[in-house]
């Protein structure tokens, strides 16, 4: 069995007393070291997917498994990044960093050494000691980047990580945490609704639409973290995101005369 | 930032105030026992100061209050943070705090001397009440409105009662808690006069009563005059410790 084996999975909720279907019939198989996006517009369920495999709002129908395990709870082994950073504005960054190791159980000596040795990966050393209020909203998320690696997760969920980002900052992001990734060797599942993002950043791409949240497709990038945003490849893995995001709106051509 | 209480504005403030009450005191028919000039006042001042008198009303009052204070914003967040956490539970003590709550803590003092008799005890048993209700009420809807994105990293990063308390709800909900024991300090000390003037025999609210008694209004108007002064000194050194705390929160926002 894979990895990450998710069979038939979807997720319900009662709104104002109805069933609302978020999520219907997932079936995915990732396997460790991958970089998955979830792309999709908003209200496709991507988010309700990610939440549900990071354990946060598991789903009720099907199931979720990582390493043959039901997901059911959150876990400190799989860390999630969110797009407002989730920072502790009371802790100076370097405590931020420390915040999993103490769960951890890692002696106070050694956890400064370890939050330092991961500040210093996302280059922001010479920070440990201010506030995150004090910080750009690209060097808060390195700082959130940076407390999801100190624990050493297997997976590393990102929701919209960058979404509140500029383009720039954005872009070297990206760059970083595709760097980081070789050298860590960590499966993400990264949600966006940005196409070139996914398609940057991704080995495989889950697209998904709306009504109900749905998997349109899978598209494997053929791209092997050697990507240049306006080669020929780049644009034909693009091409093939909009064909399949493109059967939304020939469902709305029905509605114009 | 530009200060509320820089010296060329207290000073013109007072002196304004000052000779509003000397131009009272001139025109006034009252004799000067029952209305005194402000000179006779500071006179009066200069004398407990020298007799000793005003430093022993000023350390009973301080311990009272202290006691009283410390007592009711440590008892209250304590609570708040307890029912702040269980909101079911909250729902069925609230009705009894919105109706507890408007009750003016003075009108509980003749119970109190009741049972505890005249003292220290009616004065702290007041002070408590005043900061109580307002301190708890703040803390409940302070853990209540903390951004579920912090229960998620707790969560996420395996940060456990008790600790989750200590660690994420407490200062996430801190700066409502500070705002709250801050304004629960202004109260605190106004019902400490009255508690001192209706429950006690020692203390600046009691010296009020006792300067009536005697006639003596110059000690009366003096002893107002420092327990206003204690009063802005003690929400002064309040704001500077908040303000000092708050900075890594954000600038204190």
């Amino acid at each position: 069995m894979a990895y990450i084996h998710i069979e038939n999975a979807g997720k319900t909720f009662l709104q104002n007393g109805q069933e609302f279907t978020a999520l219907s019939d997932v079936n995915l198989d990732i396997e460790r070291g991958e970089f998955i996006c979830l792309l999709g517009p908003s209200g496709c369920g991507k988010s309700t997917l990610l939440n549900a495999i990071a354990g946060f709002d598991p789903v009720n129908k099907g199931s979720v498994s990582i390493d043959g395990n039901e997901v059911k709870n959150p876990s400190i082994n799989n860390v999630t990044i969110f797009q407002n950073y989730g920072l502790l504005p009371w802790r100076t960054v370097l405590k931020n960093v420390e915040l999993g190791l103490e769960s951890k159980k890692v002696p106070k000596s050694e956890r400064a050494e370890v939050a330092k040795k991961y500040l210093e990966m996302v280059k922001l050393s010479e920070f440990e000691n201010s506030f995150p209020h004090q910080l750009s909203g690209g060097m808060q998320q390195r700082v959130a980047i940076a407390r999801a690696l100190a624990v050493e997760p297997e997976i590393i969920f990102m929701d919209e990580p960058f979404g509140a980002l500029d383009a720039i900052t954005r872009m070297k992001l990206q760059d970083d945490i595709l760097d980081i990734c070789k050298e860590e060797k960590k499966t993400i599942i990264f949600v966006t609704h940005d196409i070139e993002e996914a398609v940057y950043l991704a080995d495989r791409i889950v697209v998904m639409t709306p009504n109900p949240g749905k998997v349109k497709g899978v598209i494997t990038v053929p791209l092997h973290h050697f990507r240049d945003r306006t080669s020929g490849d780049f644009l034909l893995v693009r091409d093939k995101i909009f064909d399949l995001l493109n059967m939304k709106t020939e469902e709305y051509i029905e509605y114009t005369i | 930032m530009k200060k509320i209480l820089s010296a060329r504005y207290v000073v013109v403030s007072i002196l304004i105030l000052i000779a509003i009450w000397q131009v009272l005191f001139l025109v006034s028919d009252y004799s000067e026992a029952l209305f005194p000039s402000p000179f006779m006042a500071f006179t009066a001042l200069l004398e407990m100061i020298a007799s000793g008198q005003l430093l022993t009303s000023i350390i009973t009052s301080m311990s009272r209050f202290i006691i009283g204070y410390g007592l009711s914003v440590i008892a209250a967040v304590l609570l708040g943070l307890l029912l702040g956490s269980l909101p079911e539970v909250f729902k069925y003590i609230n009705p009894t705090l919105q109706l507890l709550r408007p009750i003016s803590p003075t009108a509980w003092m003749p119970f109190v001397v009741l049972l505890f008799g005249i003292g220290d005890v009616p004065a702290v048993v007041i002070i408590f009440i005043a900061a109580f209700f307002p301190v708890l009420l703040s803390t409940v809807s302070s853990v209540g409105n903390i951004a579920p994105i912090y229960y998620k990293v707790a969560d996420n990063f395996g940060v456990k009662q008790p600790l989750l308390t200590w660690k994420i709800v407490f200062p996430a909900a801190f700066p409502g808690i500070a705002n709250a024991i801050h304004l629960a300090l202004g109260s605190a000390w106004i019902f400490l006069v009255a508690g001192e003037m209706v429950g006690a025999q020692s203390g600046l609210g009691y010296q009020i009563i006792d300067a009536r008694n005697n006639v003596r209004a110059d000690i009366l108007l003096a002893t107002i005059f420092v327990i206003g002064i204690i009063g802005l000194a003690l929400d002064f050194i309040l704001g500077q410790v908040e303000k000092l705390i708050l900075k890594s929160w954000g600038g204190g926002k």
